[in-house]
């Protein structure tokens, strides 16, 4: 896959909510090629001297978007930046989401999104939107209060079934920690909750055989499970998909310096392997990854959690 | 046609921008971004006898004007070098390759070096005299290159079993790095690196709850910040040595370029700068051109002009 370096600009940039924004560039290359869970690393310029990583959020035509929340000093300087400024961009980098092509219609896919965490799985939704029957994609989205929900509109839409226009697309269902919206509580009870009914299943035949699937994991290994959002969230629907056996992947973000893996500076601990016998023999080894080039996406049961 | 073309230590450059240790790691995802070939010379991350994982994270925390890092010597180790990435190297680069090594003793360094000695399209050796990351039960343990005796025997005793060119990369956290470079230089060192990253400890900022990093980093400082610091110090150690010193520490633009060479480095390293501009390289060759033709200067004449 190749990676760009683009001096580019800004097509348009706006703020959703008081302190997040959106922000679309053009970027032909990227747009063309960028897969789910990828991001482009963007030089903010002022007196910052590292760039920063975005999680890729849609792809428009000839542009790409991201949807953040300014930070610190480089998210601040990005959302001054008007249409038509110049942006300094290098991408796509890092993997990306993955989903088993082999059996899409027995499959039930969970994308729980907390933060801006919104911005990889909206991209990601609407990929799979396209070519999963949308009634069985379940999206949970999590903000502090109702103000603090990003895109609530774009996944709205995908709710809506393409052809006739009805609310059978995709499920949404929101949490906000007052209750203004939704489930109140934290996304991840929410989604403890959805699950609670769910036994872990452990003959993959019984998915082909048609009969009703609440949540069943792919029978290829495929993931189920996608998670976007901040560490402790996801470290919590890592622990609930390993006490049901399902599996899950999450998008990870770190300080990066390169942002192509060539420094090692956004390194995590991960398994040295998966399987359980040996994991416990081999308990205090690790291996560390980084989070820019073997991830941002990591399967959950995968990283060495802190 | 300005010749930008130099040598150094033996090793002919076809200019005299070279990338510095660490930044590239072995050139494999670089390669996908830039043509490292426009450089003069690469330097590869630090081998070391055995792979090391590295130091835990937080590795990498931006300062005001530049970044601390604590990657750790993160490598594959020797033998992995020699199998896998050697192999890249020699395929994918046509402009010389110099290797980082560094070891705990003078032994582990002669035992890395006798290793090298065998193998085709090696330029040169930069022995790492000075990684600040390196810990002991969590206690950063002291820099070959902060004792002149150590220094001096470690060049000694590579320089005695290798024909290879050397270079000794010093750190720059010493009260005088002109003893220590000239200790270097009376063991044999054929050129010096100069320098390593400022020992520092650097603060991760709030990024809420999605930190992974909430320690502070204890490491090395790079970028703008230090470059003023390292002129000076080469400067000093123009006046001291007769080697010649490639130099490094917040080169950032052509301007800073010209700047080295003033006070007497013969050839340029890019660090941290390149993450964050992989352009830099070429801006940094056209405006080193174009002053050196504005000023009707030989490249050569420009080393170490303000001394003279």
């Amino acid at each position: 896959m190749r990676i760009f370096h683009l001096q580019t600009i800004v097509t348009n940039q706006k703020e959703i909510l008081p302190g997040y924004f959106r922000l679309n560039f053009f970027a032909p290359k990227i747009a063309k090629t960028a897969q789910p869970g990828q991001f482009v690393h963007i030089y903010c310029g002022g007196d910052t001297y590292l760039r920063r990583p975005f999680s890729i959020a849609g792809v428009k035509k000839n542009q790409v978007e991201i949807i953040y929340k300014v930070v610190g000093k480089g998210t601040e300087i990005l959302s001054r930046k008007k249409e038509g400024k110049i942006l300094d961009v290098i991408g796509p980098l890092g993997n990306s989401f993955t989903h088993s092509p082999i059996h899409p219609f027995t499959q039930s896919l969970l994308l729980i999104a907390g933060g801006t965490g919104v911005a990889s799985l909206l991209f990601l939704a609407q990929q799979l939107h396209r070519f999963i029957t949308p009634s069985l994609i379940t999206i949970f989205i999590g903000a502090k209060t109702k103000n603090d929900l990003l895109c609530v509109s774009d996944f709205k839409q995908l709710a809506l079934n393409r052809k006739t226009g009805s609310e059978i697309g995709c499920q949404v269902k929101f949490a906000t920690e007052d209750g203004s919206l939704g489930f109140k509580g934290l996304v991840t009870d929410l989604f403890r909750d959805f699950l609670s009914a769910y036994q872990p299943r452990r003959e993959p035949k019984a998915l082909l055989r048609g009969q009703p699937i609440n949540l069943p994991a792919s029978p290829s290994g495929g993931s189920t499970i996608y998670a976007c959002g901040p560490y402790q969230m996801l470290k919590e629907i890592a622990k609930i998909c390993e006490r049901k056996q399902i599996k899950c992947q999450v998008s990870l973000e770190n300080i990066m310096a390169c942002g192509i893996g060539a420094c090692r500076g956004c390194v995590i601990k991960t398994r040295m392997t998966t399987d359980k016998r040996q994991a416990r023999i081999a308990a205090d080894k690790f291996v560390y990854k980084t989070v820019c080039r073997d991830g941002p996406i990591f399967e959950a049961n995968q990283i060495i959690w802190e | 046609m300005i010749n930008l073309s130099i040598e150094i230590a033996g090793i002919k450059l076809k200019n005299p921008l070279i990338v510095a240790s660490g930044i590239i790691g072995f050139g494999e995802e670089y390669s996908k971004l830039i043509n490292l070939n426009i450089f003069g010379a690469i330097t590869t991350k630090t081998i070391t006898l055995k792979p090391r994982a590295g130091n835990p994270p937080p590795r990498i925390v931006e300062t005001d004007s530049g970044m601390v890092n604590s990657i750790g010597l993160e490598n594959p180790g020797l033998e992995i070098f020699l199998k896998e990435k050697l192999p890249y190297l020699r395929k994918k680069f046509k402009i010389p390759i110099i290797v980082s090594i560094a070891g705990e003793n003078s032994k582990e360094f002669v035992q890395i070096t006798k290793a090298l000695n065998k193998e085709k399209k090696i330029a040169g050796l930069e022995l790492n005299l000075s990684c600040p990351n390196i810990r002991q039960e969590r206690r950063v343990i002291s820099l070959i290159s902060q004792d002149a005796g150590l220094t001096y025997e470690v060049v000694k005793r590579v320089k005695k079993v290798t024909t290879f060119p050397i270079i000794a990369k010093l750190t720059p956290n010493v009260t005088d790095i002109t003893v220590i470079a000239q200790s270097a230089e009376s063991a044999g060192a054929d050129a010096l690196s100069l320098v390593n990253t400022f020992s520092a400890l650097a603060f991760p900022p709030s990024l809420l709850n999605h930190s992974i990093a909430s320690s502070p980093v204890f490491g090395g400082l790079s970028g703008p910040a230090i470059k003023p610091i390292v002129l000076r110090m080469i400067y000093e150690t123009y006046r001291k040595v007769k080697i010649p010193i490639i130099g490094m520490g917040g080169i950032n633009s052509p301007q800073d370029a010209i700047e080295f060479f003033l006070v007497g480095a013969k050839v340029i390293a890019l660090g941290s700068a390149l993450f964050r501009d992989p352009f830099l390289p070429q801006k940094i060759l056209i405006g080193l051109k174009q002053y050196l033709k504005t000023q009707n200067l030989s490249l050569k004449e420009l080393v170490g002009k303000l001394q003279k």
